[in-house]
């Protein structure tokens, strides 16, 4: 398995030779910053375009395919659109607040982003609490909503933003609660070595088998309705909303939620494929020495990759399948039936671990 | 690093108390927090770093602004305060500034502060020693004050119950 770090720190060793160690740990943070905020957007054109193939797939249409090649140029003739409009201000508002909120909403998923782990060494953020200070990040972005909501002067975004609140705050303990079974099975919270563990043992999903498997679909549910994505998608129902708390958003602003909206998918499914499914570790069978051979010469980054985009699938086959819930059905689905179940799952797992029955 | 954090929290707390909006106070006062939980980390103190973020910038805040949302305490603007209430809160906080400043001068906290342990120096706070002096009852231990947190937290959760009730 090819070890990121080699090049990390051959690349610190570099910097250091030429300039001072603050300058050079300065110079490593801003191009660290630089690949996060490419990578960001690089992932939400390709996001945007297979939310849309997968949608008309699944509604029996074709999709975008007028501008280039089975439409691949549509997102970026949108996100062009989107840069040159203008950026409408709302009398009696509050101005500061409402062109803050898209920003805490953003800064918060890319530091969330920034947790995932890409490779074997090839992580950015990497604490010893891992799991918890991405749970920690991952609420501030309800902040940014509320405000939003309240700054647009508007009731439907206020509504939104009240439901949008209601509903992450909620799904929020089950997503805790989740996490905390599958910690409970890896004894650890740092992303690096829940990583290195299923890399020598074999996933998460198999190790823990039942319970673990129960967890991943409930993740898979309360993932969904986290990313304010259907059949949760409430908060901004067109129907009885028109857009929900970013009704008043334009331009670039607008934008800033799109992005975090798909982006906010994508680590869900990311934290997904990294606790349950391995993260980089490839695929592994105790006694076929042969095939994991091949399977580890496969570089960490496709693995990861390619794990968290089968998980994007699941999350938009779900949007696409439900019909919408209405929002007493949605916190009762939270509050009556997972959260017990999680709990309940919880127990089921610390017995398994402390009994000696996972693998 | 220090430096910037510290004018990010004098700022943002001056901003709190002088803003005429309060869901502007709350959203300053996020700032004042998130600021707090860089010092931590700063220290190398990931965890309390991370429960700052979670407990106060996430859970706090959004309970504010929740708060000032429903009972509509968004929209009075200005606050008219009697010259009264702010002389009382001006002797109080003056009184909490000289003993902050006289336990500050007297106990020599710089030098302390200036050697600022990182992560790896003090290995002693993982998660894991954590959990297991949380859960201890022998020296360091601290079951008795969790278990009374606990029961605590279902007291008002009863009271919240109670309260929320159909008659």
């Amino acid at each position: 398995m090819f070890d990121f770090q080699i090049v990390s720190t051959w690349l610190h060793g570099v910097l250091t030779g030429v300039m001072p160690e603050w300058a050079a740990i300065l110079t490593e943070s801003v191009l660290v910053a630089l690949l996060i905020i490419t990578l960001y957007a690089v992932f939400a054109i390709v996001l945007i375009y297979m939310e849309r193939k997968i949608c008309a797939f699944f509604q029996c249409r074709l999709g975008p395919m007028r501008v280039g090649k089975w439409g691949l140029l549509q997102v970026f003739s949108d996100v062009f659109k989107m840069l040159t409009k203008e950026i409408i201000e709302m009398r009696q508002s509050d101005r500061l607040l409402h062109n803050m909120a898209p920003f805490l909403v953003v800064a918060a998923s890319m530091t969330t982003f920034a947790c995932l782990p890409w490779n074997m060494g090839g992580h950015i953020i990497d604490f010893n609490v891992g799991v918890f200070f991405f749970l920690a990040i991952g609420s501030i972005g309800v902040v940014g909503i509320l405000l939003a909501g309240w700054s647009s002067n508007n009731k439907y975004s206020l509504i939104g933003a009240m439901r949008s609140g209601a509903q992450i705050i909620s799904y929020e303990l089950s997503i805790g609660m989740v996490m905390l079974t599958m910690i409970c099975l890896t004894g650890t919270m740092s992303f690096s070595e829940i990583c290195q563990q299923q890399a020598d043992y074999g996933w998460n999903i198999l190790r823990g088998h039942v319970p673990a498997v129960l967890a991943f679909i409930i993740y898979l549910i309360a993932g969904n309705a986290e990313c304010n994505r259907g059949p949760f998608d409430l908060p901004e129902s067109e129907s009885e909303l028109t857009a929900g708390y970013h009704t008043e958003y334009s331009g670039m602003h607008f934008g800033y939620y799109y992005l975090a909206e798909y982006l906010n998918l994508f680590i869900c499914a990311g934290m997904a494929s990294t606790i349950f499914l391995g993260g980089w570790a490839p695929i592994y069978f105790p006694g076929l020495e042969g095939f994991n051979d091949v399977m580890a010469m496969i570089p960490g980054c496709v693995w990861f990759l390619g794990k968290t985009f089968f998980v994007v699938f699941l999350l938009m086959w779900e949007r696409w399948t439900f019909p919408r819930l209405r929002i007493d059905q949605i916190l009762s689905l939270e509050w009556k039936y997972l959260l017990p179940f999680t709990m309940v799952l919880l127990v089921v797992m610390a017995l398994c671990v402390s009994l000696g029955l996972t693998f | 690093m220090f430096v910037i954090l510290a004018a990010v929290i004098v700022l943002s707390s001056i901003a709190t108390v002088v803003t005429k909006s309060i869901v502007r106070a709350a959203t300053y006062l996020l700032f004042v927090l998130l600021g707090t939980a860089g010092l931590y980390f700063l220290m190398g103190y990931t965890f309390l770093g991370s429960v700052q973020v979670m407990v106060y910038a996430g859970g706090i805040i959004v309970l504010y602004v929740f708060s000032i949302l429903l009972t509509e305490g968004g929209k009075d603007e200005v606050f008219k305060r009697k010259a009264k209430d702010a002389s009382w809160a001006f002797l109080l906080s003056l009184v909490g500034f000289i003993t902050f400043i006289s336990v500050f001068l007297t106990h020599g906290f710089k030098a302390a502060v200036l050697s600022a342990p990182s992560e790896t120096a003090n290995a002693a706070t993982t998660i894991s020693s954590i959990g297991s002096n949380m859960l201890s009852t022998g020296e360091n231990g601290y079951l008795l004050p969790f278990e009374a947190v606990s029961v605590l937290l279902l007291a008002c959760i009863v009271a919240g119950l109670l309260i929320a009730r159909k008659r």
